[in-house]
C-alpha cells in the first residue's frame, strides 16, 4: 500500500526495536512482578484518598486564574500593533514576505491560465509518476473549472505552495537538528507532540491577533500545523540511514559535512519525500479552517456556503480540495516509491518537451485571450445535491418504520452513552482520576508516560476546566468506541476482500479529506443538535484511518502461520480470531491511538454542531476575540490529548531516546 | 572536538541573527498596510468588505459589492470574519467596512474613542431585536405560553436529550451577543440553554423541529429571512430599561432594539473617494434587506445573482446612495 491520507502520520516510533533488559537481577525481579506492584500502589492510593481527600471536583484552592494576564498580553499587542518596533521591524516583515510570496506565486497561475496549469500538473505527473497519473490530474483540474472553481482554487493552490515549502523548510532544519544531536531530538520531540496535538482553533487566535485577519496569518498557522510531520520523518530518516554506509564514509575520512551530504541524507531520501507528502496533506487539511481567519480561496467558500445553510455549494467548493489533495498525494507517493531507480535513457529530453509544451498550451491561450476558465463550461451540482440532502434528512430523521429514525438513535445515544458517561466521569473525586490515568499509562507504557500523562491531567484542573474537560472526555471515548467497532469490522473485511478494499478505498480518500464543515449540516440535520452529531462528525472523520491500518494490519500477517493453522483444519472465524488478529495486535494497538488522536482533532467542530464544552469554548474565544477562554480551552485540549495518547501509546515509547522518533 | 562543535554553534547564532537583522533591518513595515495578495494586479481601485455569517449580513455585501462594481467601476473583495475580529481587522486596514453592526461598546471605545482608527458609518436603515422565540404553530394552541412567566409550566414540552431534566433554550453561535444564561439564572426558570455552536447548526435544527411541528424555544432575532419559513413568536421577557444590561451577570430583562450602524476604517473614510461616500449613504429599510437574504438563502440564488435581481426592481432607493 502507498502511502494513506492519514492527516496525523502514526508516529514512527512503531519501528523501533523490542526492548532488552539490561538492569540488575533486584530490579528485573521487581519488573517481572510490575502488573501486581502498580495494582497494590493503587489500592494503597484510593484508601489515602478516600481518607485525606475526600470526594468532589477539582478543588478551587489548587487552581489558577490565568485570563487576567492572557487579557493583559492581548491589550498590549492591540495597542502596540501598528507602533512597536517589534512590529514595525519584525512580524511587519515576516507578514510582507508571506504576502509577496503568495501573490507571486498566484499571478504565475493567473498568468499560465487554466490551460497552462492544467497541462503543466499533467506533465509534472506525467514525468514523476507516469501516464495514468497525468490523465487523473488534468481530470482532476478539469473538474476544479467545471465546478466553477477555478479562481479559489488557484488562490487555494497559491496559499499552498508558500505554506508547503516553509513547512518543509522549517520542519526539514528541525528534523536535521533533531537527526544530528541527540540532546535538540529530546528537547524537540515533546515540542513536536505538542504542535500536533494543538487544535489548529486554539492558536488561530494568537496568530490574528499579531498578524491581523488575511492571508500572512493563515499561512502562520497552517505552518505551524504542517511543519511537525517533515521534522519527525527528516530525523528519522537521519537516524536510521544504514550505520554500515556511514561507517565506510567514515573509514574514507569524510568529514562531518560530507557524510551528511554524500551518505545520510542521500540514504534518508524516501522518508523526506514522505515527509513533504505528509506535510501537503496536513496543510490542505487546514485550508478551510484557515477561512475563519479570511485566508480566502476554496476554504472561504465552504465557509461562506456554510452561512446560508448550502450543503450542494460547500460541497462545490470541497471537492477541488479533496481532487488536490488526492492528486498532490498520488503524485508525491509516486516519486517517494520511483526513489533509487535508475534514471530512465533520455529523461532530460523529456523534461524539456514537457516544460516546453507547458510554455506552448500558456501562450497559446494567451494569444486566444482564453486564460479565464470559460463561464459557459460550468456544472451546477449545488441543486442536486441540496435536493438529496433535504431528501435524506426529511426521510431519515425520523419515522422510519420499525428502526425509529436518526433523531431517535441520536436521542438514545445522547441519553443512554453520553450522558452516563459523562455523569460519571464528573461524579468521580479528582484524585481518582489522576489516579486512574497514571495507572492506565504505567500499565501500556512506562514511569515518564505515567508521569507526563497524570501532569497533563492535572494541568486541566489547574487551568480551572476540570468539567468541560471531563465532558469532552466523555464524547471522545463514546465517539472512539463507536471508531473502533465499526473500523475494525471494515478493516478486517477489507484486508480478506481484495474487491472490497479497492471499493472502500476512493470513499475513505475522500472522507479522510473532505473539508469537516462540509458534513457539519448534514450530520445536524440528520442528528440535531448536540452531542451526538459531534460525535457523528468525529466518527466519519477518524474512521479511514483505523479502517486502513487495521486492514494493513491483518493483510500483513505472516502468510506462514495462517498456512499452518488453514493445513491444521482451522475455520474462517478462527483463522481470524486466534491467528489474525492477535498477530495484528499491534497495528490494533496503533488503531485505537489514531482513532483517539483524530477524534479528538475534531472536537473543536463538534463545538460548532452544539457539542459544547472546551469545543465551544475554543470557537467562542476566537469568535468573540477572548484570548482567555480560547487559550485555556485549546491548553486543555492539549492536555487531553497528551493524556490520551501516552494512556494509549503502546510499546513504542518504552526504548530509550537515542532511537526512533 | 566539543570545543569545535560550540565554536560553530555559536558562529551559526550570530549568523542567524545576521540574516534576521539583514531581513528586517531595511526599515519599518507598517502593520496597517498590506493588502490581500489576491488583490486586483490590474491597478483598479479595490474595496475590501468584511462579511459576517448570517444572511442579512451577506445581503448588505452583496448590494453594496454589486453597486460598487457596476456603477461605481470599483474591484470589491469580501472576507467572511466574525464580529469581533472583524473590528480588529478594519482598525488595522485589513478591511475597509463593516455594514452591520449589533452593537460593541467595548470595541467602540476602544478603537474610534482612544485609537482614532475607525469611524462611524451612520445607521444602515435596519433596526435589530434579539428575543425567545416559539413557533407560532405552537404559540397559537398555547397563548400564554408568550409571556416568561409562563415558560416553566412548558419546560417539559421543550425537553431533549441534550438539556437533561430541563427545559431546552436554543441559543446559536459563540459570536453572538447573547444574556442567556444570565437570563435563565436571574429570572430562576427552569431551562438549559443549548449552543448550537452556530448558525448554520441551529438554523437546521430549527427546520427539523419546524418539519415535525414540534414545539421550541430558540434564542433568535430579527431581521432574519427564517421567519418566512419558519413563523416564530415572541417570547416576552420583562421589558428593557436602559441599563438594566450593563452588568452582564444580573441581567434580568430582555434584549434592546438596536438601530444597525455601519463604520468605517478612519483612513478610508477620509480618503476611500466615491466608495467611502457611497457606503456612507448606504441606507435602506428591513423588508428590503429580507427580500435580497431570501433569494440567497431560499432561492440558493448567489448573493451577486441577488443583489442583481434587488437592483433591477428598486432602482429609485439606490440612486440616491450614489455620489453626485
Amino acid at each position: 500500500m502507498t502511502t494513506t491520507l492519514t492527516p496525523a502520520p502514526p508516529s514512527p516510533a512503531t519501528t523501533a526495536t523490542p526492548p532488552t533488559d539490561h538492569r540488575p537481577g533486584a530490579l528485573r525481579t521487581l519488573a517481572h512482578h510490575r502488573g501486581r506492584l502498580i495494582g497494590v500502589c493503587a489500592a494503597l492510593a484510593l484508601v489515602l484518598g478516600c481518607v485525606f481527600l475526600g470526594a468532589g471536583n477539582w478543588p478551587a484552592s489548587l487552581s489558577a486564574d490565568v485570563s487576567g494576564p492572557l487579557e493583559r498580553t492581548s491589550d498590549w499587542i492591540v495597542d502596540n500593533r501598528d507602533g512597536h518596533p517589534l512590529f514595525l521591524y519584525f512580524f511587519g516583515h515576516v507578514s510582507n514576505i508571506v504576502v509577496v510570496s503568495v501573490r507571486a506565486v498566484y499571478l504565475v497561475l493567473l498568468a499560465l491560465g487554466w490551460a497552462g496549469v492544467t497541462a503543466a500538473a499533467a506533465l509534472l505527473a506525467w514525468r514523476v509518476a507516469g501516464v495514468r497519473l497525468a490523465l487523473t490530474s488534468a481530470a482532476a483540474f478539469a473538474v476544479c473549472g467545471l465546478l466553477g472553481m477555478w479562481v479559489p482554487t488557484m488562490q487555494t493552490l497559491a496559499l499552498m505552495v508558500v505554506a508547503v515549502a516553509a513547512s518543509v523548510l522549517l520542519g526539514g532544519l528541525l528534523g536535521l537538528a533533531a537527526g544530528l544531536s541527540d540532546r535538540m531530538h529530546r528537547i524537540l520531540r515533546p515540542v513536536l507532540d505538542t504542535m500536533q496535538v494543538l487544535p489548529a482553533f486554539a492558536y488561530l487566535l494568537p496568530v490574528v491577533l499579531v498578524f491581523g485577519i488575511g492571508v500572512p496569518a493563515a499561512v502562520l498557522a497552517t505552518v505551524v500545523y504542517a511543519a511537525p510531520p517533515m521534522a519527525r520523518l527528516t530525523a528519522l530518516g537521519l537516524r536510521d540511514a544504514d550505520a554500515g554506509v556511514v561507517e565506510a564514509a567514515t573509514s574514507l575520512g569524510a568529514t562531518g559535512r560530507q557524510r551528511l551530504l554524500t551518505a545520510r541524507l542521500p540514504l534518508a531520501r524516501k522518508e523526506l519525500l514522505l515527509g513533504v507528502n505528509q506535510s501537503i496533506m496536513m496543510a490542505l487539511g487546514m485550508a478551510v479552517i484557515a477561512s475563519v481567519i479570511g485566508a480566502g480561496g476554496l476554504g472561504d467558500r465552504v465557509y461562506q456556503a456554510l452561512a446560508s445553510v448550502d450543503v450542494g455549494a460547500a460541497l462545490a467548493a470541497g471537492v477541488p480540495i479533496v481532487l488536490l489533495a488526492i492528486v498532490l498525494d498520488r503524485v508525491t507517493a509516486a516519486a517517494g516509491e520511483r526513489i533509487g531507480e535508475a534514471p530512465a535513457d533520455r529523461s532530460g529530453l523529456r523534461w524539456a518537451v514537457a516544460a516546453l509544451v507547458t510554455v506552448a498550451v500558456a501562450a497559446g491561450t494567451r494569444l486566444l485571450d482564453r486564460l479565464a476558465w470559460p463561464d459557459a463550461w460550468t456544472v451546477d451540482i449545488a441543486g442536486p445535491v441540496n435536493k438529496t440532502v433535504d431528501w435524506m434528512t426529511a426521510h431519515l430523521y425520523s419515522g422510519v418504520p420499525l428502526v425509529g429514525g436518526t433523531a431517535d438513535w441520536a436521542g438514545h445515544f445522547t441519553t443512554w452513552v453520553l450522558n452516563p458517561l459523562r455523569d460519571g466521569l464528573q461524579w468521580l473525586p479528582w484524585w481518582s482520576v489522576l489516579l486512574t490515568v497514571g495507572v492506565l499509562a504505567l500499565l501500556i507504557g512506562t514511569w515518564r508516560t505515567a508521569a507526563t500523562a497524570v501532569l497533563a491531567m492535572a494541568a486541566i484542573g489547574v487551568l480551572g476546566v476540570w468539567d468541560p474537560a471531563l465532558d469532552t472526555l466523555s464524547q471522545v471515548l463514546a465517539a472512539v468506541a463507536v471508531t473502533l467497532l465499526l473500523g475494525i469490522a471494515l478493516g478486517v473485511a477489507a484486508a480478506r476482500s481484495t474487491r472490497l478494499g479497492r471499493v472502500l478505498r476512493p470513499a475513505l480518500d475522500v472522507f479522510q479529506t473532505m473539508p469537516q464543515f462540509v458534513y457539519l449540516i448534514p450530520v445536524v440535520a440528520l442528528f440535531g443538535v448536540g452531542r451526538a452529531p459531534a460525535a457523528a462528525a468525529a466518527v466519519v472523520y477518524a474512521l479511514p484511518a483505523v479502517v486502513r491500518i487495521t486492514a494493513q494490519g491483518v493483510r500483513a500477517v505472516d502468510p506462514g502461520a495462517l498456512e499452518s493453522a488453514r493445513s491444521l483444519g482451522a475455520t474462517g472465524r478462527q483463522q481470524l480470531l486466534q491467528v489474525q488478529l492477535p498477530l495484528a495486535r499491534p497495528a490494533l494497538l496503533l488503531a485505537v491511538n489514531q482513532g483517539v488522536v483524530l477524534v479528538l482533532a475534531v472536537v473543536v467542530i463538534g463545538g460548532l454542531v452544539g457539542g459544547g464544552a472546551l469545543g465551544y469554548d475554543a470557537v467562542f474565544g476566537l469568535a468573540q476575540g477572548d484570548l482567555a477562554t480560547g487559550l485555556v480551552a485549546g491548553a486543555a485540549i492539549v492536555c487531553l490529548g497528551l493524556v490520551l495518547d501516552r494512556v494509549t501509546q503502546p510499546t513504542g515509547r518504552r526504548n530509550p531516546a537515542g532511537k526512533g522518533a | 572536538m566539543a570545543r569545535t562543535r560550540r565554536t560553530r554553534s555559536a558562529a551559526l547564532a550570530a549568523g542567524l541573527a545576521f540574516a534576521l537583522t539583514a531581513l528586517t533591518g531595511c526599515g519599518a513595515a507598517d502593520m496597517t498596510r498590506q493588502a490581500s495578495p489576491y488583490a486586483d494586479a490590474g491597478g483598479s481601485r479595490t474595496v475590501t468588505l468584511s462579511v459576517q455569517s448570517w444572511v442579512g449580513a451577506q445581503a448588505n455585501v452583496a448590494v453594496a459589492q454589486y453597486l460598487l462594481e457596476h456603477e461605481l467601476d470599483y474591484r470589491v473583495d469580501t472576507v467572511q470574519i466574525d464580529e469581533v475580529p472583524a473590528w480588529d481587522a478594519l482598525s488595522q486596514g485589513r478591511v475597509d467596512a463593516i455594514l452591520e453592526d449589533w452593537g460593541h461598546p467595548e470595541q467602540e471605545k476602544r478603537y474610534i474613542d482612544d485609537k482614532g482608527t475607525i469611524a462611524r458609518g451612520g445607521d444602515l436603515g435596519v433596526t435589530g431585536h434579539i428575543g425567545w422565540f416559539v413557533p407560532t404553530y405552537f404559540a397559537e394552541e398555547h397563548p400564554d405560553v408568550t409571556d416568561w412567566k409562563n415558560l416553566d409550566k412548558y419546560a417539559a414540552e421543550f425537553r431533549t436529550a441534550e438539556s437533561g431534566g430541563k427545559g431546552q433554550l436554543l441559543d446559536g453561535s459563540p459570536s453572538y451577543v447573547t444574556n442567556d444564561k444570565a437570563l435563565v439564572k436571574n429570572l430562576d426558570l427552569d431551562y438549559q440553554v443549548v449552543f448550537a455552536g452556530s448558525e448554520a447548526a441551529q438554523i437546521t435544527q430549527i427546520r427539523q423541529f419546524a418539519k415535525e411541528k414540534k414545539p421550541f424555544l430558540s434564542y433568535w432575532y430579527k431581521p432574519q429571512w427564517l421567519f418566512e419559513k419558519v413563523p416564530m413568536t415572541e417570547v416576552e421577557l420583562p421589558a428593557y430599561e436602559k441599563g438594566c444590561d450593563t452588568d452582564p451577570q444580573k441581567v434580568a430583562c430582555a434584549y434592546p432594539h438596536t438601530p444597525l450602524q455601519k463604520f468605517l476604517n478612519a483612513r478610508f473614510a477620509d480618503g476611500g473617494g466615491d466608495a467611502a461616500a457611497f457606503l456612507k449613504k448606504f441606507r435602506w429599510t428591513t423588508e428590503m434587506q429580507n427580500d435580497v437574504a431570501l433569494m440567497i438563502a431560499e432561492e440558493k440564488l448567489s448573493p451577486q445573482e441577488a443583489a442583481a435581481r434587488w437592483v433591477e426592481r428598486n432602482e429609485a432607493t439606490w440612486r440616491s446612495w450614489l455620489p453626485s
